[in-house]
């Protein structure tokens, strides 16, 4: 393993953590505020991947294709939450949980019936495309490296939302205790209406920063809900800062941890069981991790709320 | 103890639809494609079943209920592989498996609860399932395919639809008197005293935990065997069958029975397959019909199934 390699493996990581926090971001927001388990955030970043591509193909440009994508993935997070979730506030997470599966079940063959199965090719932005070099002898390729930029400014635009504005300064008062909140008089219904179109547009714009760079198929949405639910477990449920923390974490771990793995098992094992094994054991690996958090910290690493 | 009459009164619908499930093969839905199907609803009944002793029971959602599902499988494929077919050896190595990893999952995911136990229990069920996947001798993504059902004493009795009907319908029974049983226990009533309010449980004297650790390994391994069952009914296993989409439908037959009986579970079951077989033979998108259907019901059906067929049980469960 030489260090030009690592530094890949480790941008890479990087570069999948920031597009996990754009997802997680969204998803502990929710929960944070309405107490509100929403599986079908997956899908909205699949869905912010589809129009992105779509508006891309359709005007020829990447940018167009972002700008249109942004305001149609808000949209469609809006009709969502009038139609579906809107009745489920006031219901267990059991009945979230199913609620939510049946958007996704209904979105993902939405999608396949739309656009079908085969997945669909987003070509890089010229302005973007083409590598630079970040260490004598080693291109990197400048799409990944513009991700992790507008990952980490998305990052700091909702650091400064959340903790300097008075809307921020609400979502934090309503994920630490949202009955105290509506009760001062603040329209908590408005506020997660809020909330929850921002998550849904940030899910959407990971989406189409991911459409050049992962297959853009339906389903995709799915894995990535599922780490995003690790991320938020192991940040904190409701924490955004947790949220950060934990996904540029999960996104090296698991990047690393695919890349590293065989070549770890390799010391114990002859080479064809040792890619086995430790491929078996890279996807293991953040849940492991996960487990090894939670057994320290049951409620995350920056708990929000007294448990 | 109750009276064998109020009894009989109180279990009538597990008791009819037991009746019902042993009767259908003699009363001409013996084709193959009924049995199969049949055969199916039973398998994923006893699944359910399992899951409602910990959703209706402990209280304790998991969304990851069919990786043990998939042990059960798993053990199937990898002995087979090893060229052991016995099912007095699988059945027993399945259910160890998916207890052991239930063990294993369950002591760190029961240490939370609520939303971190659903998605906690997620996650090791993904864990599971990318595990599977990357089994390379066993398929990987593409799934393994037997060559033979297991065989009983060495005899091939599993391979007969009919006789399989019948093994499926008697360990559903079995698990769901298992369940039934436990519930009504002494330890079952910790457990749903616990499902209450851990509070006062723990100012009484009980510790929840490991009364839920038991019920999750028991769930656990009643759902191995229902994993050994799948793979034998369909003679083929892939890493699909333990996706999370299909702990979500274990879930979702649970809820769609009704929550507050245990044998909702096995209403749930059958109407899910019957349900998902007439809306794929109506169009290859059923899910788009069946998603908005699944949340319609959530919605407005809250007792399930088992609620319409008994109110007056609904109404005493709340």
């Amino acid at each position: 393993m030489s260090l030009q390699l690592l530094l890949v493996q480790f941008l890479n990581g990087l570069q999948f953590g920031v597009l996990l926090f754009l997802v997680a971001a969204g998803l502990t927001l929710v929960f944070g505020v309405m107490d509100f388990i929403n599986l079908a955030h997956g899908v909205q970043y699949m869905l912010g991947a589809y129009l992105g591509a779509t508006f891309a193909a359709a005007t020829g440009s990447f940018w167009l294709g972002l700008l249109l994508a942004l305001p149609a993935a808000l949209a469609l997070g809006l009709v969502l939450e009038f139609l579906v979730f809107r009745h489920f506030y006031e219901r267990d997470h059991l009945s979230q949980v199913l609620a939510t599966f049946g958007v996704i079940l209904f979105l993902n063959q939405a999608v396949k019936a739309i656009w079908g199965t085969a997945p669909l090719q987003v070509p890089i932005p010229a302005l973007l495309s083409g590598g630079i070099e970040v260490m004598p002898g080693l291109q990197y390729p400048v799409f990944r490296l513009a991700i992790i930029a507008a990952g980490l400014a998305t990052a700091l635009l909702l650091w400064v939302l959340v903790e300097r504005t008075r809307v921020g300064m609400l979502v934090r008062a309503g994920a630490t205790n949202a009955p105290m909140v509506a009760a001062l008089g603040v329209d908590i219904r408005r506020l997660f209406m809020v909330v929850f179109g921002f998550g849904a547009m940030l899910a959407g714009f990971a989406g189409v920063m991911a459409g050049p760079i992962f297959s853009v198929e339906p389903g995709m949405g799915d894995t990535v809900l599922i780490l995003a639910f690790v991320v938020i477990v192991i940040g904190g449920i409701g924490s955004i800062r947790g949220a950060f923390v934990a996904a540029l974490l999960v996104g090296l771990i698991d990047t690393v941890g695919k890349s590293l793995m065989p070549d770890l098992m390799r010391l114990f094992l002859d080479p064809s069981a040792a890619r086995q094994a430790g491929a078996a054991l890279a996807s293991m690996l953040i849940y492991i991790a996960m487990a090894a958090i939670l057994a320290i910290r049951p409620a995350g690493l920056f708990p929000v709320r007294a448990a | 103890m109750t009276a064998p009459g109020a009894l009989l009164r109180r279990e009538a619908v597990p008791l009819l639809v037991f009746l019902l499930l042993a009767a259908a093969p003699l009363l001409g839905f013996s084709h193959s494609h009924e049995l199969t199907l049949m055969a199916r609803a039973m398998i994923l009944g006893i699944a359910a079943v399992s899951l409602s002793l910990l959703v209706g029971g402990a209280g304790l959602v998991s969304l990851g209920h069919a990786a043990s599902m998939g042990f059960g499988c798993y053990a199937v494929v990898i002995l087979d592989a090893a060229n052991i077919v016995e099912a007095a050896i699988v059945v027993p190595v399945a259910i160890a498996a998916a207890a052991l990893f239930s063990l294993v999952t369950g002591a760190v995911a029961i240490r939370t609860s609520g939303v971190h136990f659903i998605m906690i229990t997620l996650a090791f069920g993904q864990m599971a399932y990318f595990t599977a996947a990357s089994l390379a001798p066993y398929g990987g993504d593409d799934g393994y395919t037997l060559y033979a059902r297991n065989t009983v004493f060495g005899r091939d009795w599993l391979q007969d639809r009919m006789a399989f009907h019948y093994v499926c319908l008697g360990l559903l029974v079995l698990a769901w008197l298992l369940c039934r049983v436990l519930l009504a226990s002494r330890f079952g009533r910790v457990l749903r005293a616990a499902r209450e309010n851990p509070q006062r449980v723990l100012a009484v004297g009980f510790n929840p935990y490991p009364f839920r650790l038991v019920a999750y390994v028991i769930a656990g391994a009643v759902g191995g065997l229902a994993g050994v069952l799948l793979a034998n009914a369909t003679e083929f296993v892939a890493p699909a069958y333990i996706s999370w989409q299909r702990s979500g439908e274990l879930l979702f037959m649970v809820i769609l029975g009704g929550v507050g009986s245990l044998h909702g579970a096995i209403l749930g079951a059958l109407a899910y397959v019957l349900l998902e077989e007439q809306l794929a033979a109506l169009t290859e998108h059923w899910r788009m019909i069946f998603g908005p259907l699944l949340i319609l019901c959530v919605l407005f059906l809250r007792g399930g199934l088992a609620g319409l067929l008994a109110p007056r049980e609904a109404a005493r469960h709340g």
